[in-house]
């Protein structure tokens, strides 16, 4: 069994300095090389303090990753996955070489690829076909290896009649495609793939996916796949790790691993209000995204029950025609649907209640969302508007539009009739 | 566990070593060395009129210009039977060779950032290409300044007495000495840019300084007749002793000693290290602070 590892991962750790570097950088510079120099171990590596963003802590230092370990066996597809500022850029920059661990290491039998990004090094003066080659070459591939593929690559990326032209005047998108296409054909034991990798149009797209669907399925290729589409993660990978703020949450399964990370607190943050200061008579108390099970959550798969949690105090002044009452906009501002009710149709007496509002199922379709909401007696008296307070994402869970990407699909799918009868 | 330690095919660690040069990679990546050369040559004068003629007229008309002043004008003697033209144009062209490899290096992290950040190769590959670039450039325009050699010799009325001496046969060596600094300095200073940038500053009008400071314009021998007192700071500069063993080589003037060269080599090879090894601490994590 062990003969098979082919990639490990050992206490892994990466810090950052975070705030300006200035004058105080020499000073710790300094000091950095007198305890070095008297052979002591560096002072600022035992302070730092995990990553998370929305508290304000009082280090400068910040672990990036802290402690990571994993094992990676001959042929396997890992998915890699978790929020923005978990720490999987981070990852994938120091398994790629561009960044050095702070401590730890990885082991590694075989040559790894990266693939952070498309075109890097394309100079805008020079023809598609030198553009391949130097790409190429900059990507760890040979003159020879690249000569052989040349057809390969330019079939692929469907810019034939335009390889003998600059790339200052190619399509942004033939750009891209013929990026792409040299990233799609090279041929190292372990690739290291970042899901913003698909790009283009939606045709391209989905030849793009298939081509890293070909290279995750092909004998005895190893890839580490980063990603935030659930979907893509589900049907590429056979097991995945989860990161939050640095370390390493769950590793296992990649359906138990995507439900972990869909059902854990990772973005609860923004699901939960409470009004510190609220008045003595009527007013919401507290507002909050709840799963089936009633736990606080700002991610939602697209089937997942979602429902929205209102604690109010509802005095008897209002109780006739008082009305409670939200919004839902998507992060162009646009209104997606809104939902009011009187009270009077639901409560008879004064007091604090809890109002539950449970969303129509799979309807909203994957992206951002924010909740307004309105306690009011309308036209007549606001008690309280809520604007910016709760945030929840609802996450591609396998949608049908999940193989599309950059494509607006609008923000909720109707159930339509649909038939086909034959002619 | 731990026999299984020795087939691991690398590892990737916090870096320790103080020169950490793995030449087998470098040459791995050679085609990745020659490619970016030939980007370097062919890109400068894309869409230019002019293209590669570039190259021939920036030093002439430096050249021209440095005879109108400071030979027609301040009277700057350039030995006997020497053409104060072509004296001028054999320390501007090998002092541009220097200046191209220190400038060009010097700038590789802050200019590649993009490329660092995404990719990973050996990093010195950038460097080593602008140095051979910068090679190729040189070899054109000493073409040029042969060029000029042939024509004051056979086609000019002045009598010219300039001769090659034997000692030109080390002018390979020479050039590489002068890449070596130039790589050298160059990447001292890129590297201590990413976290520093003040030293930007100190390049762009440095290196002007220093052309004055390297008897590029004058010969040594007139420099200390006039001002003895400060004479040293030329006399031990390297860039001096190179570039007047290469007017000696080629014109026969100039001073040339094989303790001075001794001299120089060493200070060249002690620089080329140094920046190798700062170089190299800084590649491994310059993208975390530049």
């Amino acid at each position: 069994m062990e003969k098979d590892i082919i990639l490990k991962v050992e206490n892994l750790s990466k810090q950052y300095r975070l705030g300006l570097v200035g004058t105080g950088t020499l000073g710790h510079d300094l000091n950095r090389w007198w305890s070095r120099i008297r052979g002591k171990e560096d002072p600022y590596l035992k302070i730092g303090e995990s990553n998370d963003r929305s508290t304000k802590g009082n280090s400068d230092y910040v672990w990036a990753l802290k402690d990571i370990n994993f094992e990676v066996k001959q042929g396997e597809v890992l998915g890699i996955i978790g929020k923005n500022g978990a720490g999987k850029s981070t990852l994938l920059k120091i398994l790629s070489k561009v960044t050095g661990p702070t401590t730890g290491e990885i082991k590694t039998k075989g040559r790894i690829a990266s693939l952070l990004e498309v075109g890097t090094g394309f100079h805008p003066e020079m023809t598609g076909k030198e553009n391949v080659f130097l790409n190429g070459a900059i990507l760890g591939m040979t003159k020879m290896e690249i000569q052989s593929k040349m057809d390969e690559i330019v079939k692929f990326s469907g810019c034939e009649r335009y390889i003998d032209t600059p790339v200052k005047r190619y399509s942004s998108g033939m750009t891209v495609r013929l990026a792409f296409a040299v990233a799609a054909h090279l041929d190292p034991d372990i690739l290291v793939i970042d899901e913003v990798l698909a790009v283009g149009d939606a045709e391209f797209q989905k030849k793009a996916i298939g081509k890293m669907q070909d290279i995750s399925n092909s004998d005895g290729r190893t890839v580490l796949f980063v990603s935030h589409n659930m979907a893509a993660v589900k049907s590429l990978c056979s097991r995945a790790i989860v990161l939050q703020h640095g370390t390493t949450i769950f590793e296992g399964d990649t359906h138990d691993a995507v439900d972990f990370y869909l059902k854990s607190d990772v973005a609860n943050d923004i699901a939960h209000y409470v009004n510190e200061t609220p008045e003595s008579g009527s007013d919401i108390l507290e507002v909050s995204m709840r799963d089936k099970n009633n736990n606080i959550t700002g991610l939602f798969g697209f089937d997942d029950q979602i429902t929205l949690q209102v604690k109010l105090r509802i005095t008897e002044d209002i109780l006739e025609y008082g009305s409670l009452g939200f919004r839902i906009k998507d992060k162009n501002e646009r209104t997606v649907f809104s939902s009011e009710i009187n009270l009077n149709e639901f409560v008879k007496k004064d007091g604090v209640y809890f109002s539950n509002i449970e969303f129509p199922k799979s309807v909203l379709l994957p992206n951002d969302y924010r909740v307004i909401i309105g306690y009011h007696v309308p036209n007549k008296k606001k008690i309280r508007s809520l604007f910016d307070v709760i945030n929840f994402r609802i996450e591609e869970t396998g949608t049908i539009f999940h193989k599309y990407k950059g494509v607006d699909f609008g923000c909720v799918v109707l159930d339509c009739k649909w038939s086909m009868i034959a002619d | 566990m731990s026999n299984k330690n020795d087939n691991w095919l690398y590892i990737i660690s916090p870096k320790k070593k103080l020169i950490d040069l793995n030449l087998k990679e470098i040459w791995y990546y050679r085609d990745l060395l020659i490619l970016f050369v030939k980007r370097n040559v062919i890109t400068v004068y894309k869409q230019t009129i002019l293209g590669p003629l570039w190259y021939f007229i920036q030093p002439l008309f430096t050249s021209i210009i440095f005879t109108l002043i400071f030979n027609n004008m301040a009277n700057i003697p350039t030995g006997e039977g020497v053409p104060s033209f072509l004296f001028n144009l054999a320390g501007i062209t090998s002092w541009n060779y220097f200046k191209e490899c220190l400038t060009g290096t010097s700038n590789t992290f802050a200019q590649n950032q993009g490329l660092f950040g995404k990719v990973y190769f050996p990093r010195v590959i950038v460097p080593l290409s602008v140095v051979l670039t910068n090679l190729v450039k040189y070899a054109i325009q000493l073409l040029v300044f042969i060029g000029f050699y042939i024509y004051y010799v056979f086609f000019s009325e002045t009598l010219v007495t300039a001769k090659p001496q034997s000692a030109i046969v080390f002018l390979p060596i020479l050039i590489i000495i002068m890449g070596f600094l130039g790589l050298g300095l160059g990447m001292i200073i890129s590297s201590m840019t990413t976290k520093y940038r003040d030293l930007k500053f100190l390049i762009s009008f440095g290196v002007q300084l220093l052309m004055y400071g390297s008897a590029v314009m004058y010969p040594l021998s007139y420099f200390k007749e006039k001002l003895p007192n400060i004479s040293w700071v030329v006399e031990y500069n390297p860039m001096t002793t190179i570039i007047e063993a290469f007017r000696y080589m080629t014109l026969g003037v100039g001073d040339f000693s094989l303790v001075k060269m001794l001299y120089t080599t060493l200070i060249c090879i002690l620089i080329f290290l140094i920046g190798l090894i700062v170089f190299n601490k800084t590649e491994k994590s310059f993208i975390d602070t530049i």
